[in-house]
């Protein structure tokens, strides 16, 4: 589901340029203060460009109706870049939601028969069998049976993946197909109640409530447009003592380019292109405050496995104890790994034969494999022609070789340590009650988690392990993998503790996790995020769904919720650093022609009073849509530590917002004094 | 001319020398912690007796304004009818008449805020009971208000949460105590010896060389005009003020009134520092307060030592400046250096005219009392500070990708409705005030008022409207200081300044209290790689920005039609 939808999609920019028109309703108007001021002054400049046909008082006609349409078009641009975030939004949760319409689902009966019934009609509770081949039909958790499912029509993966009744991998999501097997699937979600359904009337704005920060955000804008309101409603008094006419269109222009119309029109868009990140790095919310909240997290739990490293450890050197050939060590470890499907006992053959270029060497037949067993600790495999080979933790095999009545090499056990105390996993081997050697077994750190560690770490992040191993070779990876602590041999309460201590010291945490057990730690964590894979109850107990499962999703989601939060910021001061340059185009104009000595303000040297005002306005008016790709992707994110970040975009959007109107209302004027 | 910028640099250096060891000392004092003057400790337990005062009860924000606010109102009655009778009460040596209720409104309210804007002359408006008991007392009480009110701020974020915030009485007491009495004793000791009077007779009188009969104006000025600077309040003794040669007799008292105006001020800003242990912040802030009053300095010197542009086109030379206006005793230097100060801080006493001054060193006076937090008044100063720093700490906070956070504490919408609020009130209470005014003066200029409004300007035009919104920028900022050449003694102008005192007073201390105290409540989140720290060189820019953008965008248009356009139609 990884699309990459252009910017502007023409189909979507048509409906957005109706839903623009739609929106100007007062009633969606109002619920941005900044704009529906700026839907008020256009109306009085509709009534004026009337007006002025007959009074010549307040300037000619086509002036004003100039003006007029200036307004109107800043009005639906504003309208414009919220309904594209909208569209925008709701195309990308569209097509997940296409892959479950109407998909027929065979919904079993009390009686044991079962009826074929649309997914539409599907309630919380029902029971459907999936079968080789079928789409399952809504979000469900096995009750029974295992099945390999292609989940690609949601995550984009295309290996299959097991799902199975019980353990924390029983849940199916809607429009996934069953490969292979057959399973029954319990409906756990009611029609229309889905997480993705949630999410898309969040995107659609009918039940997207603003954020903690956005409403914080329009109470400042708000209050900077009453300040606005108060310049401009007093400047009238003011003119008169001066013996100034100011016309209404005059004054209404200088009222809606004060006014911080850029980051207000594009404010809403920022807020919903967040979330709409969020669906398209694969991450379902279930509201935009926890997006936001993301971007203030202090703390990350990210479990080891999977997270940290690679799958499961692997095989990474073979040492061979004195006396003993490399070769014939090999050799042995291999015989006895080939039966073995433990991911570590694949890495061994794989080492074997790449590293030490070994001939994989052919089970003789006859052959009886030993498997791993609690007690034993070992595995192995005994040959017809007298062979017996076991590999297994370091004092079973001890044990084994000394009850034969064989000495235990030193230089074996001398590497054993040195491999434990590098975070390593010693297997010993041996043949006929001989030790051979030692093979050591590693985790594998993911090649670049290191970096991204750094780079939470510039963030204010503090990144946290949590695995099973013991504290020993928890420290070990801890230290290599860069992160800032651990937590070793964690059962699920750790976590909750964990999460719970950090927050009495006013830290916000995040986590992923997918098991039942986890699902307190989900709800009692700022920021949960669940797989989807997952069971039910960790899905609703976190914020967000992950649909990749991908654990390193949590390091994406910070970052997206910081963007939107510098989005809105860089916007808000790039917006009013513009009415510098505004003030300077207008306030001449208005005056110039009773008070010719403020010609000295006119530092821009714009042609006339006329062209001056007009070019402020239609600057306020592009400068939305120019401004739309911005809000759409977000500022980007830079790593660098809080008092740089600001230095940076202080210099870029707060500068920048003043030079830029210099600049872009200079040349408007140029090109408009050529025909005023 | 060299030893006339020695003159200010030196007072400025001493100023700084002065007020850092004093910050240092009241974060002490507030703290509780042991310093010298611990031997006034009974006085304070006297205190404290005699008017039933728990000291250990412990108060929060909204007790802390509640007790603030009654404590204030009673001071307004009591003073108001004082004013309104004090021909009938004693210590009347000159035989000054009871005030009109708008003037005695006027000018309670004016002292109580900490204002001192006069629409009376000292001299033949108030009684010696007045001047001593009424307004020499406000000074003294109203900076003290001024001063525990900060200090509930500093308590707010001295601890990492708290809802207790200290006993206002005992940092009202305190604030007079161990800092304004002692210090008042010394400066009111440097002007008497120096020839202001300190008596309780009453006018004296001579026969000038020309055979006139003169009555000289005396009393107990000293002591007044002590607490007058160092509660940054600025009411003068006398109607000429801090220009009149009692008040102000040489350039050795013209130094000490100006050090002792602008110290505590400075102090405020240091004591916040080490008061919450932070003092590097309390040294940033001081850094960009400094900056922005010599950024507002510098043209003025500029402006005054050029001289006259229209002067110097008739071809007459200004050796000293433009002295119009100026006392020769001082020179345009130490009256530019005064001007800045006395605007930018709310003291609001002159030592020449300000409405002689140029055009556009009025632009920057103006500008010093709109922004009205370099350093600004007695314990105010770092309360306006402080919501120009609660934006900025939200604009920044956004611009860093975390919600915005006040040392340790969350920022949320309620602190910021509460600081838009505050921002708000001095456009709509400065711009609202002169339009209403403009409006009078155009379309009723010939209503029947004892004063009728269009006789209201000495000067029309520009130079008219600078006039009018100065009054209200002075009232608004509670400075105090008029540019003058407005007849404001009457019932329009002493009831709309007097509103605009009132409220320009009481919001913004309630605010910035509230936010503080709001703030402390909230869990303390402490301080990592993506937290934006307030001590640093990048955000002191940002709140230097906040403050002049917020202030140019909200009086551009108004400066441009005073002094803006005053200046460049001198130019012409």
């Amino acid at each position: 589901m990884k699309s990459n939808t252009k910017l502007f999609e023409p189909s979507l920019v048509k409906t957005s340029i109706i839903q623009a028109f739609l929106k100007l309703d007062p009633r969606v108007m109002i619920k941005n203060p900044v704009m529906f001021t700026v839907e008020i002054g256009t109306l009085i400049m509709a009534y004026v460009t009337i007006y002025s046909l007959g009074h010549t008082i307040e300037g000619s006609p086509i002036y004003n109706s100039i003006i007029f349409l200036v307004l109107l078009l800043t009005v639906l641009f504003a309208n414009f870049a919220e309904a594209i975030a909208e569209a925008r939004g709701k195309a990308q949760a569209d097509s997940l939601r296409r892959t479950r319409e109407e998909t027929p689902a065979k919904v079993l009966m009390e009686n044991g028969s079962f009826e074929v019934r649309s997914s539409n009609f599907l309630k919380k509770g029902d029971v459907f069998i999936c079968e080789t081949g079928d789409l399952i039909a809504t979000d469900g958790e096995i009750i029974e049976g295992i099945a390999t499912i292609d989940e690609s029509a949601i995550t984009g993966e295309s290996a299959p993946v097991i799902r199975e009744a019980g353990g924390d991998k029983s849940s199916v999501t809607g429009g996934t197909k069953v490969l292979s097997d057959e399973i029954k699937v319990k409906v756990t979600t009611e029609p229309g109640e889905s997480f993705l359904d949630k999410m898309i009337a969040l995107v659609e704005g009918a039940s997207r409530q603003k954020t903690p920060n956005e409403i914080a955000l329009t109470i400042l804008l708000a209050s900077f447009t009453l300040v606005f309101i108060i310049v401009c409603v007093t400047l009238k008094p003011f003119a008169d003592y001066a013996n100034t006419p100011i016309t209404i269109a005059a004054l209404i222009s200088l009222f809606v380019c004060l006014i911080p119309t850029t980051i207000g029109g594009l404010l809403s868009a920022i807020g919903i292109a967040g979330m709409d990140r969020a669906l398209r790095a694969n991450v379902i919310t279930k509201s935009g405050k926890a997006v936001e909240t993301a971007g203030d997290i202090d703390v990350l739990l990210l479990d080891k496995t999977g997270t940290i490293t690679i799958g499961n450890r692997k095989a990474t050197n073979f040492y061979p104890t004195a006396g003993t050939e490399m070769k014939k060590f090999v050799d042995a470890c291999v015989l006895s790994s080939l039966a073995d499907e433990t991911p570590e006992g694949k890495s061994i053959i794989e080492l074997a034969r790449v590293d030490e270029k070994a001939i994989l060497p052919i089970v003789p037949t006859g052959s009886e494999f030993i498997t791993f067993t609690a007690e034993t600790r070992s595995s192995g495999i005994n040959t017809p022609n007298g062979r017996r080979i076991r590999k297994g933790a370091f004092d079973s095999i001890r044990n084994f070789v000394q009850e034969a009545g064989h000495i235990f090499p030193s230089d074996i056990e001398e590497k054993v340590k040195h491999i434990a105390s590098n975070g390593g996993t010693p297997l010993v081997v041996s043949e006929n009650e001989h030790a051979l050697g030692v093979i050591e077994l590693q985790d594998i750190i993911k090649p670049g988690i290191s970096e991204r560690f750094e780079r939470l770490r510039k963030m204010g992040v503090k990144t946290v392990m949590v695995t099973g191993d013991n504290p020993l070779t928890a420290k070990y990876i801890a230290e290599k993998a860069g992160v800032d602590d651990f937590i070793a041999e964690a059962k699920p309460e750790d976590k909750m503790n964990y999460i719970k201590d950090e927050q009495a010291l006013g830290k916000l945490v995040a986590m992923m996790g997918d098991g039942t057990n986890d699902a307190p730690a989900l709800a009692q964590a700022d920021v949960g995020v669940a797989m989807n894979s997952g069971t039910q109850a960790a899905k609703e107990a976190g914020n967000m769904v992950d649909l990749d499962n991908d654990p390193t999703k949590l390091i994406e989601i910070v970052e997206i919720g910081k963007q939107l939060l510098i989005t809105r910021g860089t916007l808000t001061t790039f917006s009013i650093a513009n009415d510098v340059a505004k003030y300077f185009a207008i306030v001449p104009a208005l005056f110039i022609t009773s008070i010719p000595a403020l010609k000295g303000l006119n530092i821009m040297g714009l042609h006339s009073p006329e062209s001056a005002i007009l070019s402020a306005v239609i600057f306020n008016a592009i400068i939305i849509p120019i401004l739309i790709p911005l809000a759409l992707k977000g500022v980007a994110y830079k790593a660098i530590g809080a008092s740089a970040l600001l230095r940076r975009n202080l210099f870029i959007y707060g500068i920048g917002g003043v030079v830029a109107p210099f600049i872009g209302i200079k040349l408007i004027d140029l090109a408009v004094s050529l025909f005023v | 001319m060299n030893t006339e910028f020695i003159g200010i640099i030196a007072t400025f250096f001493i100023t700084v020398a002065i007020a850092i060891p004093l910050g240092k000392y009241l974060a002490k004092v507030f703290a509780g912690e042991k310093v010298w003057t611990d031997f006034l400790k009974p006085i304070e337990t006297l205190i404290y007796k005699l008017s039933g005062i728990n000291v250990k009860e412990q108060m929060d924000w909204k007790k802390h304004l509640k007790v603030l606010l009654l404590i204030n109102s009673i001071w307004i009655i009591y003073g108001f009818f004082i004013l309104l009778y004090q021909d009938k009460l004693p210590f009347n040596p000159d035989g000054n008449p009871g005030m009109p209720a708008d003037l005695a409104f006027n000018t309670i309210i004016s002292f109580v805020a900490n204002c001192n804007l006069q629409h009376y002359s000292g001299e033949t408006g108030v009684s010696y009971l007045t001047q001593q008991f009424v307004l020499m007392f406000l000074q003294f009480v109203s900076a003290a208000t001024g001063i525990a009110a900060a200090i509930v701020l500093f308590k707010a974020f001295r601890e990492k949460t708290a809802t207790n915030l200290g006993n206002f009485w005992e940092f009202f007491v305190r604030s007079i105590t161990r800092l304004l009495l002692p210090l008042s004793v010394v400066v009111a000791l440097i002007l008497t010896f120096n020839g202001t009077p300190a008596s309780y007779e009453g006018k004296d009188q001579f026969i000038s060389l020309q055979g006139d009969t003169i009555n000289v104006s005396r009393g107990p000025a000293a002591q007044m005009i002590a607490i007058k600077h160092l509660g940054t309040n600025g009411g003068g003794y006398f109607g000429a003020n801090s220009s009149h040669p009692f008040e102000n007799p040489n350039y050795l008292t013209n130094m000490v009134e100006m050090i002792a105006q602008t110290i505590i001020p400075m102090a405020m800003v240091i004591c916040f520092g080490y008061f919450i242990r932070r003092k590097k912040l309390g040294y940033t802030i001081f850094g960009v307060m400094t900056i922005g009053m010599l950024l507002l300095m510098i043209p003025t010197l500029h402006s005054e030592l050029g001289g006259n542009p229209q002067l110097a086109k008739m071809g007459i030379a200004q050796h000293t400046g433009a002295m119009e206006g100026k006392e020769v005793r001082f020179g345009p230097a130490a009256t530019a250096y005064w001007s800045t100060l006395t605007t930018v801080i709310s003291t609001g006493s002159v030592n020449g005219m300000h409405d002689s001054t140029m055009p556009l060193t009025g632009l920057w006076q103006l500008l010093g009392m709109m922004v009205n937090g370099f350093y600004g008044g007695c314990g105010v100063g770092i309360l306006n500070y402080f919501i120009y720093l609660i934006i900025a700490v939200f604009i920044s906070g956004l611009m860093v990708g975390r919600t915005p956070e006040f040392l340790g504490h969350k920022v949320e919408a309620r602190e910021v409705k509460i600081a838009s609020i505050i921002t708000l009130l001095s456009p709509f209470l400065i711009l609202a005030g002169t339009a209403i005014s403009t409006y009078v003066f155009t379309a009723h200029g010939d209503v029947a008022w004892s004063t009728e409004p269009k006789a209201w300007l000495n000067n029309p035009s520009f130079h008219g409207f600078s006039e009018m919104l100065y009054e209200v920028t002075s009232s608004n900022a509670n400075n105090g200081s008029g540019f003058e050449g407005l007849s404001d003694n009457n019932a329009f102008w002493n009831v709309l300044t007097g509103i605009i005192i009132f409220l320009g007073r009481f919001l913004p201390i309630i605010g910035p209290v509230a936010i503080a105290g709001l703030l402390a409540k909230k869990k303390f989140i402490p301080e990592s790689a993506g937290t934006l720290k307030t001590d640093t060189k990048t955000f002191a820019l940002m709140t230097f920005a906040v403050i002049m953008v917020l202030n140019a965008l909200s009086y551009f248009p108004a400066l441009a039609l005073g002094p803006i356009a005053e200046y460049f139609t001198m130019l012409k």
